[in-house]
């Protein structure tokens, strides 16, 4: 499925690789980072990354006000974002699925109810809520990836819809009605193999979105609390430190670019034909 | 037309009274409701007159009802915190973020259609120039990986730390609006600046194109006559879109910025959990939202005669 694509487009090719990139260091940091990524030590506070005078070996790229090592937490972050990126996008997906498929082969009066479901999810400020539903619910890295994926469904339920009201019309449906196959089972056999590449084009820019949206939300600090090592929160805890010591400012956000734009350009090296 | 109208307007209806659903709900997803307000050591009789006095000892439609009937005479109740109504807290705030969102989507506006437009003619340029096209294609897309906070974070540090050319905080004068504004702007022109390209992209493989061509018209002729007023349509709707979300959106560039608009007030209001304010901004900021998807949906069926009113395809 990637080969004819990559040749045809190395832009693809790059974002696998970052992506690539990411989950290693992710998968990596479970069994080894530098150091403790949260093992405080004041004496080692705001050391700077490794080609500045002062810099220590072993804290590569500087460490943090609490003298907390940026390069282990930012491995240790890179699972966060990932965990909440595909997460909340299995949560979002499987909802806008089931959602999706009713309201295109069943048509009727649950196409009407699901669909204007959809335009009323649209039209509410996804941002706005998520902020005012996890400051009354509180922080944490289950609630921000419940929150994400319920704001994120309609996308997949409009998708899902499109393309089932294209392939019901298909023959082979229509075949396999005409042999009395039962409702579940055309679903399950012919429908839901046939929709799955739009539906992964949109799944993959949403793991992108979401995890900009745990960023900022981390950032503001009403996203996944500090005790999970997030590149948001890092930001967050950063804040008093960013004009003594830009590493604190510049890593994480760079970490968060790099993930998103591999995964954007995959997405985007995706949906081109 | 008027079906059309009546039914849109249905919709905006059922999103506001979504909208004030979950902000009534809001209160009680937090916990007990009214525990910011009662003393540690007040007696049992004491709650339970301010719980009358919230009517929280109703069943909660009715509380729900009552609390609908306040908002719409525009009572949202009184800030916990500045002990002041909360929705004139939040309108005095909402100038200052309708400025941002308006002065960001200028910006990228102006950013976003010559790039577009450049990108989309390139493709029909010799093969030298299609490296232009992918140069901004791919550079939109990074706008769009961006964390918004984070450009603002570096912009501060560059511009108001290192050069000290441009001010950190604050609003009131030209100079501190100008940081917030690039920050704000950078997603949507990103955004934008993909789908001029695309829109313009595909006008110009239309059969009208090929005729007018064909007719010897001359190229720009072609080009500003003709593809242009075509392909801007979508682009509108997506733009009165994007200012609906740039307002939704700036919470988080306003932090940064110490920006006082909405956004901010409301960030505020949630380390201190002042939840009045919290449900006040929701529902303005909705209200203004959905009044512009509102306005956007009308116009567009103005601008395109095609679109075929009241019927879905």
């Amino acid at each position: 499925m990637f080969s004819k694509q990559i040749r045809k487009s190395p832009a693809l090719l790059i974002g696998i690789l970052i992506v690539v990139l990411v989950a290693t260091v992710a998968l990596v940091s479970m069994v080894w980072t530098p150091q403790p990524p949260q093992q405080q030590e004041l004496s080692r506070s705001l050391l700077p990354p490794f080609w500045m005078p002062g810099a220590q070996p072993g804290f590569a790229l500087g460490t943090d006000l609490n003298g907390r090592d940026l390069l282990s937490r930012i491995m240790t972050g890179a699972r966060s974002a990932l965990f909440v990126g595909i997460t909340s996008v299995f949560i979002g997906g499987s909802i806008g699925l089931v959602l999706g498929l009713l309201a295109g082969y069943f048509g009727g009066w649950v196409e009407s109810v699901i669909m204007r479901l959809v335009d009323i999810q649209l039209s509410l400020p996804g941002v706005l809520l998520a902020i005012a539903i996890l400051a009354a619910i509180g922080k944490g890295l289950g609630n921000v990836v419940l929150v994400l994926g319920l704001v994120s469904w309609v996308q997949y339920a409009r998708v899902v819809r499109g393309s089932t009201l294209a392939v019901r019309q298909r023959e082979f449906v229509q075949g396999a009605q005409a042999i009395g196959a039962g409702h579940w089972d055309i679903i399950r056999r012919h429908i839901v193999p046939n929709i799955m590449p739009p539906l992964l084009v949109v799944a993959t820019v949403n793991v992108s979105s979401n995890i900009l949206a745990e960023a900022a939300l981390s950032y503001l600090g009403v996203g996944v609390s500090l005790s999970t090592v997030t590149w948001g929160g890092m930001l967050n805890e950063g804040r008093a430190v960013y004009e003594l010591a830009w590493w604190n400012a510049v890593w994480p956000g760079l970490a968060i670019v790099l993930i998103v734009f591999g995964i954007n350009l995959l997405g985007d090296g995706l949906s081109e034909d | 037309m008027l079906n059309y109208l009546l039914q849109r307007f249905w919709q905006a209806c059922l999103v506001l009274i979504t909208v004030s659903i979950l902000s009534f709900v809001l209160i009680y997803l937090s916990g007990d409701p009214i525990a910011a307000l009662i003393p540690l050591n007040a007696r049992q009789e004491d709650i339970d007159n301010i719980r009358r006095a919230y009517n929280l000892d109703q069943p909660l439609i009715i509380q729900y009802w009552l609390f609908l009937g306040k908002a719409l005479q525009g009572d949202m109740g009184e800030s916990f915190r500045y002990r002041t109504d909360a929705l004139r807290l939040v309108l005095g705030r909402l100038p200052n973020t309708i400025l941002l969102a308006g002065a960001s989507l200028l910006l990228s506006s102006i950013i976003a259609f010559p790039l577009g437009i450049w990108a989309a003619r390139s493709k029909f340029s010799p093969s030298r120039w299609h490296l232009l096209d992918n140069f901004i294609s791919t550079g939109s897309l990074l706008l769009l990986s961006l964390p918004s906070f984070w450009l603002g974070v570096l912009l501060i540090l560059v511009f108001a730390g290192a050069l000290r050319w441009l001010p950190a905080s604050g609003a009131g004068t030209f100079q501190q609006l100008i940081l917030p504004t690039i920050t704000v702007s950078a997603f949507s022109t990103g955004l934008l600046v993909r789908l001029i390209r695309r829109s313009v992209y595909d006008t110009f493989k239309q059969q009208f194109v090929v005729v007018a061509r064909s007719k010897g018209l001359a190229e720009q002729w072609v080009a500003w006559r003709h593809v242009l007023p075509n392909a801007i349509i979508p682009v509108i709707t997506v733009m009165g879109l994007q200012f609906g979300a740039l307002l939704g959106g700036s919470v988080v560039v306003e932090t940064v910025f110490a920006w006082p608009g909405v956004g901010w007030l409301m960030i505020q209001a949630v380390e201190s959990r002042d939840l009045p304010i919290i449900r006040a901004a929701v529902l303005i900021l909705s209200l203004f939202i959905v009044l512009i998807n509102l306005g956007v949906d009308v116009l567009y069926t103005i601008l395109d005669p095609r679109v075929k009113l009241g019927k879905s395809s």
